[in-house]
């Protein structure tokens, strides 16, 4: 799979792409992938903060939860409502479901993720391992 | 011994086969020091008749023909005895948590119409199939609010079971969830002016008993009012599931933590009984306990299958919405089938003759004492102050072989010698008019006489 | 091969009770009423419910009908084996039913005066007394309703030991084989978690382990033999190093059924524990509970223990103590699950210091047993000895994309009920059997038979094991849509 490149990567499977002082954030193909099917996603409410590395919400399949991890550091300005009815567009695209567009405290936090060819010889580590 | 299927020959085989000289071998992954070398000190092999027979002396020892007016959040109803006979089928007495949903459809269809009817009879929305009982679902349903508000704090009435607020300090204690406390007025309700005072901006919920510890009906709607105009959710604990027959439901509270055993549980000195935690569909993703939802298998046959496990132990580990596992299956279908045999007429006509049967021994006692907390409707208990203290008249009443009202100076010191007296469908008229005489004479002599030294009722 | 054990047999069908409702139908009649009626309006005023909605309204018959047919759609250990890992299937004698409904025993209430609750009481005795021998503990408290509530119980107690030495301490470690409930239950009473990597044979490594060891350190909680049915055979380190640092060791008492009558774990270093009465003592299943889960403990932590404790009086009467100011409170109202002591107690006695010790040995065949016959069939991702239980994973059938819930699946058809799917976590693909003492050695013959019919299976037939299964009158259920749009109850035509 040609991950996209006109965004980031980290290493726990979301990707953000930054438009000027915002962001949206989703996860990755890799990530629905591993998961199942998605029955469920968690949100933070607009208006809060999320840090850096820190957890800010989860996703559900029916075996298994998985944390999310904010790749950048920024307020939720808004959440996918979509995703609350129908998360299984996560499944159908994950790259095009983004689930939080947020207002970048710093931006220059992006510099340190990894990069569309980068991210995809992770994946291929991983999925080797 | 009968209950092991190996013979001696069949033993030596496996040896054989595994390679080993001797059992002994299987247990070298023990180190030698502790490896026991005597017979556990117990009590020697018994015969069948004689186990049959060492109980039936312990089932002799817990005293016979007594008439018991005790309720106190443990009801005595009858069971109808199909009960019995259905949850003795080995499919469901012997089956196992039902994880494995094509060869368990029993178990969960019988878990989906148990959630169906606990939320007919609650008026909430879901309903899960069961936690241990009704004093640790009230501690899990404060949990609950506390993760659905994000607020730490939470008031408890104290006209909620004095041992369920044992329960939830203790749970509360170590979620350093601080607990306030509102008193009941004149009439045994809820103060609603303290209510006011005490709800903060912290408070996650205000957990409530209807009908209360004294039998006293709350006053549902206006308590509900009070705490969501303050942001806060209801949380409504039932210790007598049998009052959901005539008393309209708690459809205002956000939490219904019930206790199930008067649907056909027997007493069994404490346990195992029935919880339940029902609430709104907005909350269902905080519930903790499990739950069966309705589907389809790829052949479009509706089925059943445990859902939402991801709130569950068993995935979240540490952050699960709790820790709970086993829950209460057996006694939950023993709840299912009652529901099922009073079903929509039935319950309330059970309820009624409750009401009915409580209604008269009030009437009664109070002719002979007070029954406190009158200006508020009640369902089959009711609070009797006597002149002399309670454990001394049931002192006297054990020797007519009547076991009398639940003492209450232990936890309401200020309503003096009181007790609390319940009666059920099974509380006939002529043990009511016995006690109501015996009652009688000893109120009339305690007041014309010296009080007497106080003895500890045994 | 063709399946012997199990056949497609004719099977009815049941709706939900409430499609056969209708009005008029009665399953009750009660006696007439020997007091007036009560005009309910006049009692309940706005708090009467006049109607029950959609309860339904069903005969007799029907509801018999009912739930005989539903009882037929489900496996039981009644009808086969159930090789769940570290649950401990084991069958549930009939005696124990019988015992539980004599009428005193059934019928009493928890606050009946004490003179005439002493057979219960007596009940609680003996049981304790068993208990604390079999544990080689000081004393027990039989309140706490199932294992996660035991495991509750018994870090309240740790957390008020420590702060009753001024430091409450702040985490405990548990081995990331642990069962679920472990981290959940730390959760619970406010302890961070710190995960404790296993070895490469699957056991607590004592450097790690010491490594790891400080003053912050409440407790370890300690499955043993744990959930790959290894004893850890370091346990007096592990003991020592815990001890050296004022840490206390919980053992998590789920897999006893390899240790009852052969060691105690209160002789190798445990200072308290919790036992599963609806594993190691044959209370049944029942669909799911209720469990029962007593925790015994030393000395040091008796004062501490859940109140009330039960005591013998000077007269040698029993009774209950309240004033416990060093408790931990209450963790449910009344005693426990009484009924599962009465179970449990009948359970004992039936064997004795020689059937149980005959059971144990017999579990312990049983899984070796297995193990013998099936490795090589299948991956054994641990060479060290198992006791009780043994783990496996679907490494060597996962070519054509199986996996162990597969293989469980098909399993199905063959009969028997599967094993325990992905758990432990730290094998990958496991397939952690636990048979039991209760199997034959004809039943552990079948099993074999059918596990090495299903590997040869997922060489040459894989689609076979994929859909399966394919015997059941259901077959595998949507899940997902279950738990994305979940319908958790009935509703009538609006």
């Amino acid at each position: 799979m040609a991950y996209p490149d006109d965004r980031k990567y980290t290493k726990e499977h979301e990707w953000i792409k930054a438009d000027g002082a915002s962001a949206s954030i989703g996860i990755t193909h890799y990530a629905q992938e591993s998961l199942g099917d998605i029955v469920f996603v968690d949100l933070p409410k607009v208006g809060s903060d999320i840090a850096a590395g820190k957890m800010f919400g989860s996703v559900e399949s029916v075996k298994a939860v998985s944390d999310l991890f904010a790749p950048a550091s920024g307020t939720v300005t808004a959440v996918n409502d979509e995703l609350t009815t129908a998360p299984e567009k996560v499944n159908q695209d994950a790259h095009a479901s983004w689930m939080l567009k947020v207002t970048l405290t710093n931006a220059s936090e992006l510099n340190g993720l990894l990069s569309a060819a980068d991210y995809e010889k992770f994946v291929a580590e991983e999925a080797g391992k | 011994m009968r209950y092991l299927p190996k013979s001696p020959g069949d033993r030596e085989a496996m040896l054989r086969t595994i390679g080993a000289n001797s059992i002994d071998d299987l247990f070298a992954p023990i180190p030698a020091e502790y490896r026991l070398q005597r017979d556990l000190k117990i009590p020697r092999q018994l015969a069948e008749s004689e186990i049959v027979e060492w109980f039936q002396h312990r089932a002799r020892e817990n005293g016979e023909g007594y008439t018991v007016f005790l309720g106190a959040g443990a009801y005595n109803h009858y069971r109808p005895v199909i009960i019995d006979s259905l949850v003795s089928r080995g499919e469901f007495l012997t089956s196992y948590t039902p994880y494995q949903a094509e060869i368990s459809q029993g178990t969960l269809q019988a878990i989906f119409e148990f959630q169906t009817m606990i939320c007919e009879l609650t008026g909430m929305e879901v309903a899960n199939a069961s936690m241990y009982d009704g004093s640790t679902a009230a501690a899990e349903a404060i949990m609950m609010a506390v993760r659905v508000t994000g607020r730490s704090s939470a008031v408890v009435a104290r006209s909620v079971h004095p041992e369920y607020q044992q329960v939830i300090k203790t749970y509360a204690t170590h979620q350093g969830l601080p607990l306030s406390t509102v008193n009941f007025g004149t009439n045994g309700r809820v103060d609603l002016q303290a209510l006011e005072q005490v709800i903060t901006s912290d408070t996650a919920c205000v957990l409530i008993q209807s009908p209360n510890f004294f039998g006293t009906i709350e006053d549902v709607v206006a308590i509900a009012d009070l705490v969501h105009s303050k942001g806060a959710l209801l949380v409504v604990s039932i210790a007598e599931a049998i009052s959901l027959g005539i008393v309209r439901p708690p459809a205002e509270a956000d939490i219904v933590a019930m206790e199930a055993q008067s649907f056909g549980v027997p007493l069994g000195f404490g346990g195992p009984y029935c919880g339940v935690l029902a609430t709104r569909e907005k909350f269902v993703r905080q519930l903790p306990g499990r739950l069966a939802g309705q589907t389809t298998d790829k052949n479009g046959n509706r089925g059943f299958v445990l859902t939402l496990a991801t709130r569950e132990q068993h995935i979240r580990r540490e952050k699960a919405t709790s820790n709970i596992c086993t829950n209460q299956a057996l006694v939950a279908l023993m709840a299912n089938i009652f529901m099922t045999v009073y079903g929509r007429i039935g319950l309330r006509e059970l309820a009624k003759q409750n009401l009915a049967k409580a209604a008269y021994a009030a009437d009664h006692f109070a002719q002979e004492a007070k029954v406190l907390f009158a200006g508020a409707p009640r369902f089959h208990e009711f609070v009797v102050q006597t002149a002399e203290d309670a454990s001394v008249i049931n002192s006297r009443l054990l020797g007519h072989k009547i076991v009398g009202g639940f003492p209450l100076k232990k936890f309401y010191p200020e309503l003096g010698n009181a007790a609390l007296w319940c009666c059920t469908e099974l509380t006939t008229r002529s043990a009511i008019d016995t006690v109501c005489g015996l009652l009688s004479e000893y109120e009339e002599t305690a007041k014309t006489h010296e009080p007497r030294m106080q003895e500890v009722a045994q | 091969m063709s399946i012997t054990k199990a056949t497609r047999h004719v099977n009815q069908n049941e709706g939900l009770i409430f499609e056969k409702s209708s009005p008029g139908k009665a399953a009750w009649k009660l006696p007439p009423l020997d007091v007036p009626e009560v005009d309910v309006e006049k009692l309940l005023g706005s708090s009467e419910r006049k109607d029950l909605g959609e309860m339904p309204e069903v005969s007799e018959i029907e509801i018999v009908r009912h739930f005989t047919r539903l009882s037929t759609w489900n496996y039981a250990i009644d009808l086969g084996m159930y090789p769940l890992g570290s649950c401990t299937m084991k069958y549930n004698p009939r005696v124990n039913e019988v015992v539980v409904r004599l009428d005193r025993l059934a019928n009493a209430h928890p606050y009946a005066p004490e003179k005439i609750s002493q057979g219960a009481m007596r009940i609680l005795r003996v049981l304790s007394d068993a208990l604390i021998e079999i544990t080689g503990m000081d004393t027990i408290t039989l309140q706490p309703a199932a294992g996660a509530q035991g495991e509750m119980t018994g870090l309240l107690m740790v957390r008020a030991y420590h702060e009753s030495k001024g430091n409450a301490r702040k985490k405990v470690l548990i081995p990331d084989s642990a069962h679920g409930t472990n981290p959940a239950t730390a959760a619970m009473v406010d302890y961070a978690v710190e995960n404790l990597k296993s070895n490469d044979r699957g056991m607590v490594d004592p450097s790690a382990l010491a490594a790891q060891m400080n003053e912050d350190v409440a407790a370890l909680m300690l499955t043993n033999p744990n959930t790959l049915g290894v004893f850890e055979e370091d346990i007096h380190k592990i003991a020592d190093i815990l001890h050296a640092k004022g840490g206390l060791l919980y053992m998590d008492g789920a897999n006893m059924n390899a240790l009852v009558g052969k060691a105690r774990p209160g002789d190798f270093g445990v200072d308290l524990m919790h036992l599963n009465l609806h594993k190691t003592f044959s209370t049944p299943h029942g669909g799911g509970g209720p469990g029962s889960g007593p925790v015994a403990c030393k000395q040091i932590l008796e004062p501490f223990l859940p109140s009330p404790v039960l005591i013998s009086k000077p007269d040698g009467a029993l009774g209950f103590e309240y004033d416990r100011p060093q408790s931990v409170g209450r963790v449910r109202a009344f005693y426990g699950n009484f009924g599962m002591f009465v179970r449990a107690l009948a359970y004992i006695m039936a064997n004795g210091p020689d059937g149980l010790r005959q059971t144990t040995e017999d579990a312990v065949l049983n899984a070796n047993y297995l193990r013998k016959e099936l490795e090589g069939t299948f991956d054994l991702p641990y060479s060290t000895p198992s006791m009780h239980e043994v783990v496996f994973s679907d490494k060597l059938q996962g070519k054509n994309g199986i996996k162990t819930m597969d293989l469980a699946k098909r399993l199905i058809d063959y009969g028997f009920h599967p094993y325990t799917t992905a758990f432990p976590l730290i094998v990958h693909g496991a397939l952690m059997i636990e048979p039991t003492e209760s199997e034959s050695k004809e039943e552990l013959d079948l099993f074999v038979d059918a596990m090495k019919s299903i590997a040869q299976e997922a060489e040459r037939e894989p689609q076979t094991i994929l859909d399966a299964p394919h015997n059941t009158r259901i077959s595998r259920l949507d899940e997902t849509a279950a738990a994305r749009k979940p319908v958790l109850r009935w509703k009538g035509p609006s």
